[in-house]
């Protein structure tokens, strides 16, 4: 699944979500999925036996305290480690990570970012161009081509990663607390845009978080993890109506029984 | 109350003076600014006063008869000297020759360190083979491979280039090493997602990432090919060929002290006018990426 074949080299954002999106069943199928660090006496289970399934076009928020394995999680959807048993199937779509440092190369501005990500898939010069600027554009980025990360905020610096993460044209975007080290205001716009933007691409998101109201904010399904090691505790649908408000009442009642789910998790490890 | 808002309506930033921004812009506004002649007489003038004093001092330990005067002749001696050199043809020829030198084993030594840091990097068993000779060498006086080279090439251009060589290459090489080794690892994973691999996770994510330690371990790599290669031609002389090295001793030999200072001046200004260009590239790297901590 590379790119969408079109001839034409102004594209619009529904062509960036490229082909198979209209694939039947789920976008990721996660079935009996362990994974151990170390043998011996530092031999620690990261996952135990982990089902699940995520959607075509859902946003699926994984919520847990820290080390239930949720980082894990994504690095073995986006191939970067592999189970220690059981499979995953994303039924070969293509997976693009984001991650929570911000990773925008130092060495190349914002545009150069961008145009890299299209590079490697193979996208041709006179093409990259205009989808370079389009991708910036689409994360409110637009004249801040020839900046480099250095000179842009923690907030620009994370929409730059956001429009390579979108260069890759991935049907399934993996998102491990990419706002976590942003101050709130900047988040709430971050929220507004990845929402957006999901919508428009129609993207399948799993997006990890220990922010319970991050969560209701985003998903269409919350699950939240056990600790040591990492299982599915519960699953949570989040109902509301998109575009969704950074202060709706109903959201604030969900996180507040998402959250003392969370504390009691916490509460039984600490006992 | 209209007073104020027009107040604060005229209160505009003030626009920014050149060399005096905030933070990364301010050095990089300095770097730009450098061609006005303001900036350019702050920058040359306590190096005047410094030159200066270092010539007022030797005026007064020639004047004081602590040696000879065809023993440690006065500036003025040496500054014509130095004329006389810098408008005639021998020292250009001279010039020419260890520039030769240099630029030759230079380079071949970037090229030799730069795959052997690969290798290193890549492959385990190089670096547990000679990752310690490689700090090893680096402390191991270039010099003492003199004897060697000439028992290895007799007294040829081969024996210098491979002194320079083994004097630069182990520099480069650890320089390489270190670059790709602190390279951060959030990096490599964000290059691997993006589809970075084989030749073009070197290419786009693991060189350019590893270029600052790269160019500090060049600029110490030159250091070192340049003392080994006017060490060599001290003591190594190349039948029918002159040389800075070579005309030095030669001077010496033949009791010339104001040509011996002469030339020292101008092996400081080759080595003076080659750390700038070095300077101005590691510092434009570092500014690039808003490194502007210790330069």
């Amino acid at each position: 699944m590379t790119t969408t074949g079109s001839t034409s080299h102004t594209a619009t954002t529904s062509e960036l979500a490229g082909p198979g999106a209209a694939t039947a069943g789920p976008a990721i199928t996660i079935r009996g999925v362990s994974k151990t660090f170390g043998r011996g006496h530092d031999l620690t289970s990261a996952l135990h036996n982990v089902d699940l399934d995520v959607a075509e076009r859902e946003f699926l928020c994984v919520v847990g305290a820290s080390g239930c394995g949720k980082s894990t999680l994504l690095n073995l959807i986006a191939g970067l480690d592999t189970p220690t048993e059981g499979t995953i199937d994303t039924g070969g779509r293509k997976v693009a990570f984001m991650f929570q440092e911000a990773t925008p190369f130092p060495w190349l501005t914002a545009g150069r970012n961008v145009d890299l990500a299209l590079k490697l898939r193979g996208v041709t010069k006179a093409e990259r161009k205009d989808r370079v600027e389009e991708l910036l554009r689409l994360v409110h980025l637009g004249g801040r081509t020839n900046k480099r990360p250095h000179e842009l905020s923690g907030g620009m610096r994370q929409r730059t990663a956001l429009a390579r993460v979108l260069a890759q044209d991935a049907q399934i975007v993996l998102m491990d607390e990419p706002f976590a080290a942003l101050d709130a205001m900047t988040r709430d716009s971050m929220h507004d845009e990845i929402e957006r933007i999901q919508q428009e691409l129609d993207l399948t998101i799993v997006f990890v978080t220990h922010n319970v109201r991050e969560a209701v904010r985003l998903s269409d399904r919350t699950v939240l993890f056990y600790s040591s090691p990492g299982r599915v505790k519960s699953q949570i649908d989040v109902p509301f109506d998109r575009p969704r408000s950074a202060d709706d009442p109903d959201a604030a009642i969900l996180s507040g029984e998402l959250t003392d789910q969370l504390k009691a998790e916490v509460a039984r490890h600490v006992r | 109350m209209s007073v104020d808002l027009e107040a604060a309506r005229d209160h505009t930033p003030p626009a920014p003076v050149p060399g005096r921004g905030i933070g990364p812009v301010r050095s990089l506004q300095a770097a730009t600014a450098e061609l006005s002649p303001r900036t350019a007489w702050a920058w040359l003038w306590p190096k005047v006063v410094a030159v200066g004093l270092v010539v007022a001092v030797w005026q007064i330990v020639f004047m004081s008869h602590w040696r000879p005067d065809y023993i440690l002749p006065d500036p003025a001696t040496v500054g014509h000297t130095f004329w006389d050199q810098v408008t005639g043809q021998r020292l250009w020829s001279s010039v020419e020759t260890t520039m030769r030198r240099a630029i030759t084993g230079y380079a071949l030594a970037v090229l030799i360190g730069t795959l052997l840091g690969i290798a290193v990097v890549q492959w385990k068993v190089f670096r547990m083979g000679v990752g310690s000779l490689i700090a090893g060498m680096q402390t191991m006086p270039s010099i003492s491979w003199f004897p060697l080279a000439v028992l290895l090439f007799g007294t040829t251009e081969n024996a210098m280039l491979f002194v320079v060589i083994l004097g630069a290459a182990p520099s480069i090489a650890s320089g390489v090493i270190s670059g790709i080794d602190e390279v951060p690892p959030p990096l490599l994973r964000a290059g691997k997602m993006l589809g970075a691999s084989g030749v073009n996770r070197y290419r786009y994510v693991v060189l350019p990432a590893a270029m600052p330690a790269y160019v500090q371990g060049m600029k110490q790599g030159w250091a070192f090919a340049w003392r080994s290669l006017l060490a060599g031609e001290l003591l190594v002389q190349v039948a029918a060929v002159t040389s800075i090295g070579g005309d030095l001793h030669l001077a010496s030999n033949t009791g010339h002290a104001d040509l011996v200072i002469a030339l020292m001046v101008v092996i400081l200004a080759i080595g003076m006018i080659v750390d700038g260009i070095f300077s101005y590239f590691t510092k434009r790297i570092r500014l690039r990426r808003g490194l502007t901590g210790a330069i």
